[in-house]
């Protein structure tokens, strides 16, 4: 009995984990997809089947079509902001300055900080009344507007400019760390030949730092689909519902509107996002090694 | 890495057009390199300062100046006295909610993932690759997709609205990311030490305790930060699972500044906002070096 539990202790250790996991993981999402498929309300309930008709009405729901592509539209700008500033500061900080690691906290630190916080802090900046526009006016320039946060066509970039401020420092560091693990050699025989130092990243080192692209497109796109404080504390979904999300959403579905159905649906869908993300990316990890 | 200015030759004449252009482009440099760091920081400095400022002040505005008559007011104010809900008793509470919360998951999940990682990479059977896929697949799942199910079974279990529930509930999902970072860290461990000891007689839990775990520290602190930081910062299982008095800081900070009742003290809001920031930032402060690690190999979890 003792060898049997000392040689499978292993086994023995891992079984919890992975009974919590498989029921509060895998069991769930399952019942989350079961849920899709019926009328429930306020409770989840399985006796009234309806198929795909949740799915069938997300699709045809006005709220949802703007969460949806407000995903694409505030990933979209989200991505190319983060990784094209992130990467210009890594390429700044890269240039053997002074103190450096002052530089480098101080682009980071808002990542330790919550997306409530990052929200209220920006919702603060953006305010019409006493944020950032009232100090621009006060310096003379009083046809400045700043109105991101009232303006339905510009409220998008509210959600921007605050989830940039969180995440560039993890996008800098990353391509910082790419930066440093490329051969010096190239900075040399590139110095040799006389060739400009812009002319050496466009042409030579961005090209190589293609796999740190991946890794960040993959890790900001998780982090849109999942992006719910930030939205919450900044905007509330608003002006009415112009800067809602997927995540936005489903909560509301599921928590205030007691439409237990077409949550699960809008959750199913916002699964099927992360996988479509996912797959590819895995699949060409695992081809790229073997 | 390059040096826009490495060749910088010292001529009679004190400044060469090619020096000239050095000294201008590592001007310029530095002058970007301010701008971005103004953007970074001007936040936390507008926040610090306007949570020192009367309200008379703030509606007069300037945004960036310092209090003319700084006041410890809103602090107070913020800690004890605001009304969050139809409690007027400030953050103070739900600061301990928090505490009490995030410190026991912490411990419980780190505890497990290091566990996990340790059985998985060091005593690896058939099937263990596929296990901890299993497990590590978590880290990418958004959690929207599970938080029915989890509100039906803290209510089966009566700890809705609870902070054991809240525990419970971030030590389960605390799993994956943990038992990866544990597992990847170990696999560096030197197999023959493992080895060594098995042949003299020692056991799954003794070599953990008695030779792995003395060799870790850098990742034992990577994952406590990593996971307080989360958990101290989540928004969604909080806003889910809990009741007014339960709630953590989050929760409560929500609550305070996006409450429609009442005239806006922004003053008490940047000092309750600092105070909700305070603990992870001052792990920043304390541990960067860490919470970077830790960040990349979490940055998947988001």
């Amino acid at each position: 009995m003792r060898r049997f539990l000392q040689r499978h202790m292993s086994q023995i250790a891992l079984s919890p984990s992975l009974a919590l996991i498989a029921i509060f993981l895998y069991g769930f999402i399952a019942y989350t997809a079961a849920v899709s498929t019926t009328n429930s309300k306020a409770f989840p309930r399985f006796d009234n089947f309806v198929g795909l008709e949740q799915y069938w009405r997300l699709l045809h729901t006005p709220r949802w079509h703007v969460a949806f592509t407000n995903m694409f539209l505030f990933g979209g700008l989200f991505l190319l902001v983060t990784i094209s500033l992130g990467l210009v500061i890594a390429i700044l900080i890269d240039q053997r300055i002074r103190a450096e690691s002052f530089f480098r906290s101080i682009v980071m630190y808002p990542m330790a900080m919550s997306f409530v916080v990052t929200g209220i802090i920006w919702q603060w900046l953006l305010n019409p009344t006493l944020g950032i526009e009232v100090m621009v006016h006060q310096l003379g320039f009083t046809s400045f507007r700043l109105d991101w946060l009232t303006n339905p066509d510009t409220v998008i970039w509210a959600l921007v400019v605050a989830a940039f401020w969180q995440g560039c420092g993890l996008v800098m560091a990353l391509f910082l760390a790419g930066l440093r693990g490329i051969d010096e050699d190239i900075w040399k025989a590139a110095a040799i030949d006389g060739i400009p130092a812009w002319r050496v990243y466009v042409f030579i080192v961005i090209p190589m730092l293609a796999p740190v692209f991946l890794t960040v497109v993959v890790l900001l796109a998780l982090s849109i689909v999942r992006s719910f404080d930030l939205v919450v504390a900044l905007t509330n979904g608003g002006p009415g519902v112009s800067s809602d999300l997927p995540s936005v959403f489903m909560f509301d579905m599921a928590f205030r509107r007691t439409n237990l159905g077409l949550s699960a649906a809008s959750a199913v869908v916002m699964l099927g996002t992360v996988l479509a993300i996912l797959i590819p990316y895995l699949y060409a990890e695992t081809r790229e090694r073997a | 890495m390059p040096a826009l200015t490495n060749a910088l030759p010292r001529r009679s004449g004190w400044l060469t057009p090619r020096r000239r252009k050095a000294i201008l482009t590592r001007g310029f440099l530095y002058f970007l390199l301010v701008i971005v760091a103004a953007f970074f920081a001007g936040p936390l400095y507008i926040l610090l300062s306007t949570s020192f400022k009367t309200m008379p002040e703030i509606q007069s505005g300037g945004l960036m100046t310092l209090p003319h008559e700084p006041t410890v007011q809103p602090w107070i104010t913020a800690w004890g006295e605001a009304c969050i809900g139809i409690t007027c008793g400030g953050l103070k509470g739900y600061f301990g909610n928090s505490m009490v919360m995030t410190i026991p998951a912490v411990l419980i999940s780190v505890m497990i993932g290091a566990i996990n990682g340790y059985a998985l990479a060091k005593w690896p059977f058939p099937g263990a690759r596929f296990v901890f896929a299993a497990l590590v697949a978590g880290n990418f799942v958004p959690f929207q997709v599970v938080l029915a199910p989890v509100a039906v079974t803290l209510r089966t279990l009566g700890l809705f609205g609870s902070v054991e529930g809240l525990i419970l509930i971030h030590v389960i999902y605390g799993i994956p990311i943990t038992t990866m970072l544990f597992r990847n860290f170990f696999l560096s461990v030197p197999n023959d030490l493992i080895k060594a000891a098995r042949i003299d007689g020692a056991g799954f839990f003794w070599i953990f305790f008695r030779i792995v775990l003395p060799l870790s520290p850098s990742v034992i602190v990577v994952a406590l930060i990593l996971q307080f930081t989360g958990i101290w910062n989540d928004f969604l299982f909080a806003v889910s699972f809990s009741n007014p008095s339960s709630a953590p800081m989050t929760v409560a900070l929500n609550n305070l500044v996006n409450s429609n009742f009442g005239v806006k003290e922004y003053n008490v809001h940047m000092a309750a906002t600092v105070i909700a920031a305070a603990p992870t930032l001052i792990l920043y402060i304390l541990l960067g070096r860490y919470f970077l690690r830790g960040m990349t190999a979490g940055a998947v979890k988001g």
